[in-house]
């Protein structure tokens, strides 16, 4: 087939950001997939308990101090994720090097205090169904703040090598800081659901 | 940053055609040798590797199927045990779904997408590769325990509790859960790489009333995969941990229960029905059209159509629970969503006859199996709206009319569309062209096979034959139907041969395909037959809906882009304005290291679970050398 | 209306038709109302089905065979065409919303109507085990409990109301002749209500695949006259009666004294098992091990010599027995009518 050219695409970026960057909307739709995962695993959670006479079952009230704790860590965590997008924006190389370690350190407190927030459940996940269900919240969660926190690091590592000063990276520190939102975003339902629900 | 905008012009405006092309292939190369193969990210090569992969998993799920026959052929035959039999059935079941049927649509998406839309390559190529080994661990898992006489035996929907720890002893429901994990995973992945490459990886100027239907219905399905897989995962999962480490969830004595799996698996297994069907649907939208040499009637109608019935799929999931003892009156409501999704099945049909009735058929082999698919998918269809009936299908449900209804669905309704796309797209595949000849007996074998083998089942299911059961007693009064079925099958076994015998001489010695043998409308026809690995020399520019039906024999192309990186062009999502040259990664290794490093892990895990634990850290290693930079042209921005 | 669809039916798919007239485990061959109806409502809306599936192959018909101007190909169609098309497809899609809207109306109907109760009821409990059938008749006072195995016995004419208990894993009850099926799921307590119109010997099967045996989980439900029921009914509330021959007592020798006793239950013998079925009147019904062989002292004695190789993955092991022990142990039970 002959061909004409009608359309000169030469002086479009080499790289594309936010909305016009794939990886943007990839990390999209891998938050839809998760996310979706975690609907239906909340909705579990109601099915079982519309169907016990008493909730929780066989246990004490979830003890609310650690769970409570992460939540606040995870939210004070948003000004500086939300800094660090911002940033990564305007591509200021020095501010990300200190946004990503801050970062770092933000994904790992939580982790710490999650050791206590097992045992503050108060049930053993082969107790019962019950059991079985807050377990599997609470630890989905914690490898969602895993996953991420293994990718905070990597990245910023890679931010303190040559290859950080790349506008590919700055794309990539931005779709990290929206990942971490996604994950401050999930847990505030799977919060209220283990620790408030029994409450109501 | 800046000096790489202003460094060597490596740029493609004014090269000659022959040294633009070379550039191309040098740059888009996938090198031979092992290693090139296993390293290689083209979509092409990966999706033609996905597509042989999921039918050779179909001609095993046929032998399977045909080993059932033999056994029912006669009352209280003992060809085959029970225990061999229920692994049987949940291997044709759980191959055919998880291995082929889900698969080979993706496939045909992995390789007639990017073409279809006009780019280089699939969004996250390295994420294909992934997809691709990923799904062939879990393909060699299921039929390596199958080989070991260890494979599931609790149907493909592995009811608890008879997949739970108490009843499903070994890790035969194990490794039935872990194959769902391993073609989720794989499926999940096609899924993303779709949705991006159709949001963003269009040729500019294929706005959205523009994106060929085929397109849109793996849109809609990516977005059904992304949707519904999470529930069987969320499933599979529980029913793992249920069995590994005692968890409860479905142990109704501690406040588990037991309808929770299925309506867990069914939220996800009826939009798996339409996760094949759409697909099929949207080939057949797009066949259509060389053959009825028109374009297809009712575009609006036909998206419109396919994305009601991705929305309603979900609404959906009851009518498989109708006799497990649901409210009565709750389930009336599933029996009219269900019937509701007859409206947009209707309207495709009607929009098809309409067009085929506007055009000049060229009866092809492909418009045959297009006939045959609306022929038999009608009858699926009605059966459909029948089962969805609550009161007849008390009478129906796990009976083989429940049998004919699905196979009559998704062997008429797309595998027929399947072979039909095999025999349309195998000459821009593979450079030649299948034979005519053997592509009409082998229509005529399967269309008559079918329906002789599949339509008495739906009277067995009326006489009370139940699905499963491994034989049945003399005194029933099935034998001679089972018998004329058995034989019928012998036909449709002689026409899927005489496919595979098609395909095979064609592929190694058909006639020479020209770039565009159907004179069909379509971007995939743009370029040569098989394509060259960079797709398109230029990206063509895209101002109808049917670009190589315009009046003019030229092709309107963009230049601009970069021969030294692998470069395309990434465009707005709704009006496909160019927005970037983006840069599509290089081969690598690494996408296979870490599916080794997966399927160690849930292999592992199936014995473990500090498998998780330990597991993550060499796919964590992996996942890191395959993002790490490599200093390429391709990380310039 | 009914006569008529029957009669587009017979054009239609004979094959349905004769598949009618057959079997005692057939859809199509209903004896209780329950089944009557459904059969009906399953005739009707086959039929509606048929006359739409034709009128989609003319269509389709006269879609490839319709004789066409040569024209430049290929093109749009012209704008009159365009609209034609468009009206007719609006009123075929209109045409569908119309059938099935008709179909949903039917079955909420067919639906409710099934669910309704009736005063006369017999409840009977029903349990699904790996794989047979327990059957409990509860009777006025708790001495006229009883417990039989894979064989129902109701009366004519009364609505049975059956309470299905899974144990071990989801079963479904299933007689096509007198009605619709439902699951027997652990940990839920479902029912069905069935009917017979008519004396006679209805088959059902298990239909919700429960492993190994599913195959062979058969049992029959004999609709009676209401006074050959009282005489049934009052003949299984008796206990096993007491061998008078010499090789029966042994047979219940060899039977109590070997392991046969920790599964099975006997009323009037120490026999008190409840892992199997309960065998006090095992000679008076018309099959053994779920519908496999008519119950003869021949077909006991292959049955226990050999359980696994007759019925593989079955619960029941082989109890080592003399040929001695074996024939009066099989004479004995064929004789606890």
């Amino acid at each position: 087939m002959k061909e004409r050219v009608t359309l000169d695409l030469s002086k479009l970026p080499l790289h594309g950001m936010g909305t016009a960057s794939v990886t943007w909307w990839g990390t999209l739709a891998f938050m839809l997939i998760e996310g979706t995962g975690f609907v239906l695993v909340l909705a579990v959670y109601l099915y079982l308990m519309s169907l016990a006479a008493i909730w929780p079952i066989d246990a004490p009230k979830p003890d609310l101090l650690p769970g409570t704790l992460v939540t606040l860590i995870l939210l004070a965590s948003l000004v500086p994720n939300v800094l660090m997008s911002r940033w990564a924006e305007q591509q200021d190389l020095r501010k990300i090097r200190i946004g990503m370690v801050v970062m770092s350190l933000f994904g790992v407190a939580p982790l710490i205090v999650r050791i206590f927030e097992f045992p503050a459940l108060g049930i053993s996940w082969d107790a019962n169904a019950y059991g079985s269900i807050v377990w599997t919240l609470l630890g989905l969660h914690t490898t969602h703040i895993m996953t991420d926190l293994v990718d905070t690091l990597v990245l910023a590592a890679l931010m303190l090598t040559r290859h950080g000063n790349n506008a590919r990276r700055f794309g990539d520190v931005q779709d990290n800081a929206m990942y971490w939102n996604f994950v401050v975003a999930t847990w505030l339902p799977i919060y209220g659901c283990i620790y408030w629900i029994p409450r109501l | 940053m800046k000096a790489n905008i202003t460094g060597p012009d490596t740029r493609d405006t004014d090269l000659e055609r022959s040294q633009l092309r070379a550039e191309l292939a040098e740059t888009w190369k996938t090198p031979r040798g092992l290693w090139g193969a296993l390293a290689t990210v083209d979509h092409k090569i990966i999706g033609r590797r996905y597509i042989l992969t999921a039918f050779v998993f179909l001609a095993l799920g046929g032998i399977l199927a045909a080993l059932m026959r033999i056994q029912l052929a006669q009352p209280e035959e003992r060809l085959i045990g029970p225990d061999r039999y229920n692994q049987i059935f949940t291997m044709h079941g759980a191959n055919m779904m998880f291995l082929f049927a889900v698969p080979v649509m993706e496939a045909m998406a992995v390789y007639l997408v990017p073409l279809m839309v006009g780019t280089r390559n699939i969004a996250f190529p390295r994420l294909n590769a992934f997809s691709y080994w990923i799904y062939l661990a879990g393909g060699a898992l299921l039929w390596l325990s199958f080989a070991l006489d260890m494979a599931p035996d609790v149907g493909w929907f592995a009811y608890v509790p008879l997949s739970g720890p108490q009843y499903g002893a070994g890790k035969r429901a194990d490794i039935w859960a872990q194959m769902i994990t391993f073609t989720e995973l794989s499926a999940l992945a096609v899924a993303v790489e779709l949705v991006v490459t159709i949001f963003k990886q269009r040729a500019p100027g294929m706005t959205l009333d523009r994106i060929p239907v085929f397109v849109w219905a793996m849109l809609v399905t990516a977005f059904l995969v992304i949707m519904a897989m999470p529930a069987i995962m969320v499933a599979s999962t529980s029913l793992i941990l249920d069995r590994l480490v005692g968890t409860h969830f479905y142990n109704p004595a501690e406040g588990g229960d037991v309808l929770l799996w299925q309506h867990l698996f069914w939220f996800f297994g009826h939009p798996e029905v339409y996760i094949i069907f759409l697909p099929a649907a949207g080939m057949v939208s797009t066949m259509i059209e060389p053959f009825a040499r028109r374009p297809a009637f009712g575009y609006l109608a036909l998206v419109m159509a396919l994305i009601a019935t991705g929305i309603l799929s979900f609404g959906l999931w009851v009518h498989h629970m109708f006799v497990a003892g649901l409210p009565r009156l709750g389930n009336s409501f599933f029996t009219a969503s269900s019937m509701a999704i007859a409206i947009p099945a209707g309207i495709q049909i009607f929009c098809w006859l309409g067009t085929l009735w506007d055009g000049k058929p060229l009866f092809a082999t492909p418009l045959l199996f297009i006939i045959g698919f609306i022929v038999t998918f009608v009858i699926g269809g009605l059966t459909g709206v029948m089962v969805a009936s609550v009161p007849f299908d008390t009478q129906v449900h796990d009976t083989y009319f429940v049998v004919a209804h699905f196979h009559y669905v998704l062997i008429g309704g797309a595998v027929f569309p399947l072979l039909g796309a095999v025999h349309y797209w195998f000459p821009k595949i593979t450079g030649r062209m299948m034979s005519e000849t053997l592509g009409k007996w082998s229509f005529w074998l399967i269309f008559i096979g079918f329906n002789l083998t599949f339509f008495p089942m739906h009277i067995l299911g009326l006489q009370g034959m139940p699905r499963r059961i491994y034989t049945y007693q003399p005194d029933m009064p099935w034998h001679g139907m089972n018998l004329f079925v058995s034989l019928s099958a012998i036909i449709l076994v002689a026409g899927f041969l005489l496919f595979f015998l098609n395909a095979i001489r064609s592929a190694r010695s058909g006639a020479a395909a020209r770039d565009n043998p159907w004179d069909a409308p379509t971007l995939e026809w743009a370029t040569a037959s098989p394509p060259p690995s960079y797709n398109f020399a230029r990206i063509p520019a895209v101002s109808s809906s049917h670009p190589l039906w315009n009046r003019s024999d030229i092709l309107a192309v963009a230049s601009g882009l970069r021969t030294d990186r692998r470069e395309l062009v990434v465009t707005s999502l709704v009006t496909a304005e160019p927005q970037a040259r983006e840069a599509s990664p290089r081969n690598s290794i690494w996408p296979l290291w870490a599916a080794i490093a997966t399927t160690v892990m849930l292999i592992w895990s199936i014995f473990s679970p500090w498998a998780v634990v330990w597991g993550s850290i060499p796919i964590a290693i992996t996942l890191i050398g395959w993002f790490w930079p490599k200093g390429t042209p391709e990380d310039e921005s | 209306m009914i006569r008529h669809a029957t009669r587009l039916v017979c054009v239609v798919t004979p094959a349905l038709l004769l598949a009618g007239c057959s079997g005692w485990q057939s859809a199509l061959d209903a004896h209780g109302a329950p089944a009557m109806s459904l059969k009906q409502l399953i005739i009707l809306i086959v039929a509606v089905c048929s006359v739409v599936w034709m009128l989609v192959m003319i269509a389709l018909i006269i879609a490839l065979s319709r004789n066409r101007r040569e024209r430049p190909l290929p093109i749009a169609p012209q704008p009159s065409t365009q609209r034609r098309m468009t009206i007719t497809i609006v009123a075929a899609v209109a045409a569908t919303t119309v059938v099935i809207s008709g179909f949903t109306v039917m079955s909420f109907f067919a639906t409710r109507a099934l669910g309704v109760t009736a005063n006369d009821e017999l409840t009977i409990k029903v349990r699904g085990l790996q794989w047979w059938w327990s059957v409990e008749y509860f009777g006025t006072s708790p001495e006229e409990r009883f417990e039989t195995a894979n064989e129902i016995h109701i009366p004519v004419g009364r609505n049975v109301r059956l309470r299905l208990e899974g144990l071990d894993v989801i079963h479904s009850f299933w007689v096509p002749s007198l009605a619709g099926k439902q699951d027997l799921v652990p940990g839920r307590a479902n029912e069905l209500l069935i009917r017979a119109e008519n004396p006679g010997t209805y088959r059902g099967q298990c239909a919700e695949f429960c492993g190994m045996q599913h195959a062979h989980m058969a049992f029959l439900v004999i609709a009676e006259s209401e006074a050959e029921f009282d005489r049934w009914t009052s003949a299984q509330r008796q206990p096993a009666i007491q061998p008078s021959e010499e090789e029966l007592a042994a047979g219940q020798h060899a039977f109590l004294a070997k392991p046969c006793a920790a599964c099975h239950t006997v009323r009037g013998t120490t026999a008190s098992g409840t892992t199997g079925p309960d065998l006090t009147h095992i000679g008076g019904r018309k099959y053994i091990a779920a519908g496999l062989f008519e119950t003869t002292r021949g077909s006991l004695a292959a049955w226990i010599a050999d359980p696994q190789t007759i019925k593989p993955g079955n619960n029941m092991p082989t109890v080592p027995l003399t040929p001695e022990e074996l024939r009066a142990v099989s004479a004995y039970l064929a004789s606890l009518k």
